[in-house]
């Protein structure tokens, strides 16, 4: 070590990337209550193909596998496609969207630091757009399914019940297909899917509301450890209730609330850890905040007028695209040329 | 982010100041480590045998040497002398003979060896006669260069670090709202003003109040972090008065740099590029402004200074050591022990890993650090940059830094200039938080020395261009002055000839005027035409100019050849029977080439037709050659521009960066272009002869443009 600065600050990126993983926690852990513990099998599944793969194409890049196997950026991009896809979808679509991510869209890309797309987020709608029927398949909220049923279905597709006994379309899904066949809403939110259990909080939208505020609990933390900055959440929350709530206002039969979408779906989950995502996303404080607002609006579009339930990876996509503009004009200025024109 | 933050009274030490402190964007906290060195009083530093003095201590030019080898000096007198304003004189700092003047290892991250004067010590420490400069009435006499120049005599640079020679910081204005004394000490380990403020807070004082006397300063504030209470209590205890004000600002790296103490107290930004004093502001370190007093009161040169021996020394604390002394002795003096990895020169975030310890201390050494892997530890792998943005919050000058490392490394240093490079102060802050753990500041500093390497060679290549350029106009005005003397010569020959021959020779110069006018107007047609920067049309003019080159050229290889075949012992049989043929071909080529030349002439040369009507066909065959070789010069330089100019920029812009030449370069295109046709015009007046040695030198020079403009090509791709 020749050349200053001789000290450093203990934070290294495994840190960074260990926190991430914490934060997601309590997420789980709801999750797990919600969906039973099928959601397990598919965070193994998805760490184990991630770093496969990972030390696959290390191997084959010639990088040393070791520190970057160890930094811990893989394992949170198979939890976030793990968190996203169908709790029971069957084993092969988790293995084969963590490889489309990792393989595809970090290592081709130049790995570490150098991917344009989000990663878990490639994954996501490669299966979305390949697989659509079985990305809609559900299982209902508390579905009396064991943990070696679901481990059972996971793996081999066999179930003691037929699946139509325990599947479900989301809250978002079902919201849509209602609107396309009446027209409106109507009774809809007195079905049993739009209760949040009994452990009170009526105001949450659904059982998977709980789930969210576990992220949104999650990401506070993560704010709060500044491992994220406030902007990008911010902007994107605000921006979804805004238009959502401004709509609702003007025709609730056919809008639903602010809280409906921010607390389905995974807009919570997108908000605090995968629109934060650093290196897809842009770095100046203001465009971080157009950024983030900007999903926001896309996520509410896509939803909406689009044609699928959710619409978060494809907005976090697109917005992947414009970051580096973004960055480009929201330069900040430099100290002592404030008052000078840019 | 501009929160005025009201001082915390508890760290104010009885809430003198209410001063509000402006916080600059950023900054770290790095431990401190200032415990170990800040408990004890400043000590003597030892008499080292020999002392190794470098004539480089300020930024600026190094010392020029008033010495010889072998020469006795005394303690305080001057061994060499600013060399230019940008430098400082140096003083022997003790006395002793002059065993060497030589390169010798330098305190320098680069390891290099520099010119030092190496005294050995007699051990007497024997004072040169001093006598008190009066200040006072120089200054009252309004005789501030004088003032300055004694400081710059008396060796006094920035002691903080940068060693910028302080009369400059002095010069200027008649006077100044605010005075800063720098005594923040921002960085880790460093306690050396801490200590001279609170050991000499009566002498500092007394130069503070001189300071300000010398700039006319309407305020002065001392800035101190908040980690130096007993300094600040001791500076307030000497100041009795109202005059200066201690400020207490937090402790927060980089808040000791200038322009963030600036900021804090002041809440002024001062740009990069820009002076402070021109924003009425101006800053010394508390340690410059002691030796200012101690070479005005007491006459003393600089040529000791306060230093922090501390990291793996038995002894951690502060030396008053002469400068000069080697750092191997100063280390021994505080007792290192085993187990030392390196030496940091000055801090742990801007210092620098010594080369050796045989280098003599410099007036910019403000701390010795010797580490151990325990108290500084391998950093992690450097990892990819995964564009947190940590380096971004931290960094004082409101930077990109993940930007500036992504275009350094890239080696895209315009962008990275474009995104203000040069506003970095190298203050470590990126580097410090990474969690990548990226050397970031070594990725600006790589940046920042190849752009100054690329003004250097640009600065070089421009100044051998110019003397190129004139030499070239200094061959011509030669030629064309003897040019001038021939005709003059002529001139005077042909005076006592009939009138005739005088009417005839009007005639001639007639049609010269003629000429030269015609090709002037083509030449401003030209001009027109790159003008309104229709390239387009300049192509095709050139094309067609190429084309009719290209045509004459064959036609005129084609006859060579055939000349040769006839002439070259073909068989004889087809030599008899071609010979009549080829001869009558010849007279038909050359007919024709007459025919042609004499439709060129009418077309360009209309009025002069009639005066050149008996004119030998051979004289009308030379004017067409020159136009020929003048054609062909023309676009050998027009395509060494335009290559130079598609160098210059990325092709895709070429097009209209043709038409957007910026006007000097315009200016110089069209003074090429008037001395070609002048050349062209006076061509026609020559002898073969001279022709031949212009043609030769000329293609000599072709040659010399290509090349430059392909090595401009080559140093810009």
């Amino acid at each position: 070590m020749i050349t200053s600065p001789f000290l450093t600050k203990p934070t290294p990126l495994q840190l960074v990337m260990t926190k991430v993983l914490l934060a997601l926690l309590p997420g789980i852990a709801v999750y797990v209550y919600v969906f039973g513990a099928g959601i397990l099998i598919q965070l193994l599944l998805a760490t184990l193909t991630a770093l496969g793969v990972e030390a696959a194409c290390l191997k084959l890049r010639n990088f040393p596998i070791k520190p970057f196997i160890t930094d811990g950026s893989a394992i949170v991009t198979a939890w976030l496609l793990a968190l996203s896809l169908p709790p029971l979808a069957p084993w092969w679509m988790i293995v084969l969207a963590t490889a489309i991510a990792i393989g595809l869209a970090k290592h081709l890309y130049g790995g570490l630091g150098q991917n344009t797309f989000n990663p878990a987020m490639v994954g996501f709608a490669v299966m979305m757009v390949s697989f659509p029927a079985q990305m809609s398949r559900w299982a209902a909220p508390q579905a009396e399914l064991g943990a070696a049923g679901q481990l059972a279905f996971i793996f081999t597709g066999h179930l003691a019940v037929p699946f139509d006994a325990i599947a479900s379309a989301t809250p978002l899904d079902t919201v849509k297909t209602t609107i396309l066949q009446h027209g409106g809403i109507g009774e809809l939110f007195a079905a049993p899917l739009f209760h949040a259990g009994q452990l009170g909080a009526g105001w949450l939208p659904s059982m998977m509301g709980w789930i969210a505020l576990a992220y949104l609990a999650g990401g506070l933390w993560l704010y709060a450890s500044k491992i994220i900055p406030w902007q990008t959440p911010v902007a994107f929350i605000a921006s979804l209730a805004a238009l959502s709530g401004v709509l609702h206002l003007v025709d609730p039969a056919r809008f639903t609330s602010p809280l409906f979408h921010l607390f389905s779906g995974a807009a919570m989950l997108g908000a605090f850890f995968i629109i934060t995502d650093p290196v897809s996303g842009p770095t100046t404080p203001r465009g971080r905040l157009i950024y983030g607002a900007l999903i926001g609006v896309l996520v509410y579009v896509i939803r909406v007028f689009g044609g699928y339930p959710d619409g978060v990876a494809f907005a976090v996509l697109i917005m992947n695209l414009a970051a580096p503009f973004i960055d480009q004009y929201t330069q900040p200025k430099v100290f002592g040329r404030k008052g000078k024109a840019a | 982010m501009e929160m005025a933050l009201p001082g915390d009274p508890a760290q104010e030490g009885g809430g003198v100041s209410a001063r509000p402190i402006y916080r600059f964007n950023g900054g770290v906290h790095p431990p401190e480590h200032k415990l170990e060195s800040s408990g004890t009083p400043v000590v003597p530093g030892p008499l080292p045998a020999q002392l190794v003095l470098p004539l480089r201590q300020s930024i600026g030019n190094a010392a020029k040497p008033l010495v010889a080898v072998g020469e006795r000096v005394l303690k305080g007198q001057s061994i060499a002398a600013a060399d230019g304003s940008v430098s400082a004189a140096l003083h022997a700092p003790t006395s002793g003979t002059v065993t060497a003047i030589e390169d010798r290892l330098v305190a320098h991250p680069s390891g290099l060896a520099e010119t030092c004067i190496v005294i050995d010590s007699d051990g007497r420490d024997e004072w040169e006669a001093r006598t008190r400069f009066d200040w006072r009435a120089a200054h009252d006499a309004g005789d501030g260069r004088a003032i300055r120049d004694y400081l710059r005599d008396m060796g006094v640079v920035g002691l903080g670090g940068a060693v910028f020679p302080s009369h400059l910081k002095l010069a200027g204005r008649d006077a100044l709202d605010t005075l800063i004394i720098n005594g923040a000490e921002c960085e880790p380990y460093i306690t050396c003003d801490d200590r001279l403020m609170r050991e000499r807070a009566a002498d500092l004082v007394a130069g503070i109040r001189i300071v300000r006397q010398l700039l006319n300063a309407r305020e002065v504030l001392i800035g101190i972090e908040d980690n130096k209470p007993e300094a600040a209590a001791a500076l307030r205890a000497a100041i009795d008065g109202a005059d200066i004000e201690v400020a207490v600002v937090p402790t927060l790296y980089p808040s000791g740099g200038a322009k963030q103490l600036i900021k804090l107290l002041t809440n002024i930004e001062v740009p990069s590029g820009v002076r402070s004093t021109d924003l009425g502001v101006q800053c010394f370190n508390v340690a410059t402004v002691y030796t200012i007093y101690r070479a005005l009161e007491h006459a003393e040169p600089v040529i000791s200074r306060i230093v922090t021996l501390t990291g793996n020394v038995a002894r951690p604390g502060n030396v008053e050591a002469l400068i000069g002394t080697p750092l191997s002795d100063l280390m021994a003096f505080a007792g290192e022990q085993t187990g030392t990895r390196e030496h940091i020169y000055g801090g742990p975030m801007m210092g620098f890993a010594l080369p050796g310890l045989t280098a003599g201390l410099t007036k910019a050494g403000n701390c010795i650090i010797a580490t151990t892997p325990a108290a500084f530890p391998d950093k992690g792998r450097e990892m990819p940059c995964i564009r947190c943005g940590e380096c971004a919050s931290a960094c004082p000058a409101e930077l990109q830094p993940m930007d500036l490392y992504w275009f350094s490394r890239s080696r895209e240093f315009g962008r990275a200039q474009e995104r203000n490079l040069f506003d970095c102060i190298e203050c470590g802050a990126c580097a410090y938080v990474c969690p990548s753990s990226i050397q970031l500041v070594d990725y600006y500093r790589f940046a920042k020395s190849e752009i100054w390497a690329a003004e250097a060679s640009k600065k070089a290549a421009d100044k051998a261009r110019e003397r190129h350029e004139f030499k070239q106009f200094r061959e011509e005005r030669e030629k064309r002055e003897k040019a001038e003397r021939l005709a003059a010569r002529q001139a005077a020959a042909a005076k006592p000839a009939t009138t005739a021959d005088a009417a005839a020779a009007a005639d001639d110069a007639e049609a010269k005027a003629a000429k030269i006018k015609a090709a002037m107007a083509r030449a401003a047609e030209r001009k027109a035409a790159g003008e309104t920067g229709d390239t387009q049309a300049t192509d095709a003019m050139d094309a067609e100019k190429r084309a009719k080159i290209a045509a004459a050229m064959e036609k005129a290889a084609a006859r060579k050849a055939h000349l040769e075949s006839l002439q070259g012992g073909e068989a004889p049989v087809a030599e008899a029977m071609d010979k009549a043929k080829a001869e009558k071909i010849r007279a038909a080529m050359e007919a024709a080439a007459q025919r042609k030349a004499a439709r060129d002439a009418a077309k360009a040369d209309t009025p002069a037709q009639a005066g050149e009507a008996d004119a030998a066909s051979t004289a009308m065959d030379d004017a067409k050659a020159a136009k020929i070789r003048a054609a062909m010069e023309a676009a050998a330089q027009r395509k060494a521009h335009r290559e130079s100019l598609q160098a210059a920029v990325p092709v895709a812009e070429a097009a209209p960066a043709a038409s957007a030449l910026d006007p000097e370069k315009a200016e110089r295109i069209r003074a090429a272009m008037q001395k070609r046709d002048e050349e062209k015009a006076r061509l026609a007046a020559m002898s073969p002869e001279e022709r031949a040695a212009l043609d030769a030198e000329r293609q000599a020079r072709i040659d010399a443009a290509k090349a430059r403009a392909a090595a401009k090509k080559e140093s810009e791709q």
